[in-house]
């Protein structure tokens, strides 16, 4: 910033302004010199370089690695880094202690038209066999959660419905939901029958009748 | 030479407080300023800080309600155990046979107290501008505060593992599985994957490490066992510092705008 009037170089008013780093700044301001390199912490030694090198480059991964102070920040952010990472991995359980998600309900004849089974409902499923419109007589198991906020409803066999005690959300013996705040019919859970011929219920996999799912045969049992 | 001089004088005595009893102002600043406790503490505030038209004395209702909180809660830890097989019979133990077992509703109280001081301590720096710059940041970490302690209060209604906290957090809980990219069932779900197969499913996600599962279990238990007595008010205690050290350097309580 010199006056360009006359032949001597302005007082910068404003030295901060320039990107100096830890080399003690020089007073006399040379604006080209100083801007053009990007901030190196220590500058070369011209005089102890071989004469075959040119001058070392000097950019981030200098900045980075190449000076004591870079590498202890570079080591410190790294470290602090992957110590913030394996906290949030050490968060995530690799053992669950959950009951299993396959479960065996006895064979397709022990179940009753029309009825809802309740023997496995605190394994989360209730078994079901109709005669549906268009399957025909089938065994489903729906999922125990209601589609609301995940309460589990209770089986009203007078009234032939599934009502939730939360917010009061009616589903038939389908699992259509008919009153109440539920948005979406009771899920299903996959079922099949296993090698020993009983009806397994896999809760790993669900099926959803507003999507259209409950068409899927894994959705139910033919019998 | 009385017996209070004689204590007084003694090598004990002085080895514990360094300096005489507050007599002039400036004896009253060291002493203030060499000891621990009250180096805390302003050495002298405007006399407008003690006025609760201005105030309410709702932060420091807030504070104390915390520091009541935080001493029931120590003692409580010593009858209540966040496993499946003790947690709700415990609760029982001090509701029913403990000697002063009262104070679990103390502390109980004490959360709702806290949250309405908290409520009030807001409203009342709303309508006294003490929000405006410079004071704007302190607004901040106000409202932090305040998400922590409804979180406190969150993580604390499932100890008891009564119906009412097992379905409560069961619900409030199930918000986190529809969070936008980190919940299995939010928005972008599928955003986070390698390959084929998406990183973001039940067993992964926000929800999940929150609960420690894949629904309200034992694992949740002792994970908001933790949240509730150490981490979070851990947390808890740096903001207030945070805010209590901005309120003296934004210029002090009850100051002009």
């Amino acid at each position: 910033m010199s006056d360009p009037q006359t032949n001597n170089p302005g007082t910068n008013p404003n030295p901060a302004d320039k990107p100096q780093t830890g080399v003690t700044a020089n007073p006399a301001p040379t604006p080209a010199a100083v801007t053009a390199k990007p901030a190196a912490a220590a500058p070369p030694k011209p005089a102890a370089k071989p004469a075959v090198k040119t001058k070392e480059r000097r950019g981030f991964l200098y900045a980075m690695f190449g000076t004591a102070i870079g590498i202890a920040w570079t080591t410190m952010t790294a470290s602090l880094g992957l110590m913030t990472l394996g906290t949030v991995r050490f968060l995530f359980p690799n053992v669950l202690a959950e009951p299993p998600s396959k479960i065996k309900v006895g064979f397709a004849d022990s179940y009753e038209d029309g009825k809802v089974v309740e023997r496995y409902k605190d394994q989360h499923a209730w078994i079901v066999r109709r005669k549906d419109e268009k399957f025909g007589d089938i065994i489903y198991a729906l999922s125990t959660t209601c589609t609301h906020l995940g309460c589990t409803p209770n089986w009203l066999e007078r009234e032939q419905k599934f009502k939730c005690p939360c917010h009061g959300s009616g589903f038939y013996i389908t699992g259509i939901n008919f009153e109440g705040p539920a948005p979406r019919p009771l899920e299903r859970w996959a079922v099949s029958i296993g090698d020993d011929g009983q009806i397994v219920v896999d809760m790993s996999k669900k099926f959803q009748q507003e999507r259209g799912e409950w068409s899927n045969p894994e959705s139910f049992i033919k019998v | 030479m009385s017996v209070g001089d004689f204590i007084r004088n003694s090598q004990v005595w002085k080895s514990i407080f360094r300096h005489p009893a507050p007599r002039d102002r400036r004896n009253r600043v060291v002493v203030m300023l060499t000891n621990v406790f009250l180096h805390l503490h302003p050495v002298s505030v405007r006399k407008s800080g003690i006025a609760l038209s201005y105030t309410w004395c709702m932060g420091g209702l807030t504070f104390f309600m915390f520091l009541e909180l935080t001493v029931t809660g120590v003692l409580l830890m010593f009858y209540y155990r966040p496993t499946l097989e003790h947690a709700y019979n415990d609760i029982l133990i001090l509701r029913d046979v403990a000697t002063l077992g009262i104070l679990r509703e103390l502390h109980r109280w004490g959360a709702h107290a806290m949250v309405i001081t908290i409520w009030l301590h807001m409203y009342r720096v709303f309508l006294t501008g003490s929000y405006k710059p410079p004071r704007e940041f302190n607004w901040g970490v106000g409202v932090i505060l305040l998400v922590l302690t409804l979180l406190l209060s969150f993580t604390g209604y499932l100890l008891p593992w009564d119906q009412l906290a097992i379905w409560a957090i069961t619900v409030g809980s199930n918000m986190a599985r529809a969070t936008p990219f980190l919940g299995y069932e939010g928005p972008g779900a599928t955003f986070l994957k390698v390959g084929d197969v998406s990183l973001i499913h039940s067993g992964s996600d926000a929800r999940f490490i929150l609960l420690g599962g894949r629904f309200v279990s034992g694992e949740t238990l002792l994970r908001f066992y933790v949240l509730h007595c150490v981490a979070i008010p851990l947390a808890v205690a740096v903001l207030i510092a945070v805010h209590f050290w901005r309120v003296r350097k934004d210029g002090g309580i009850s100051g002009p705008l």
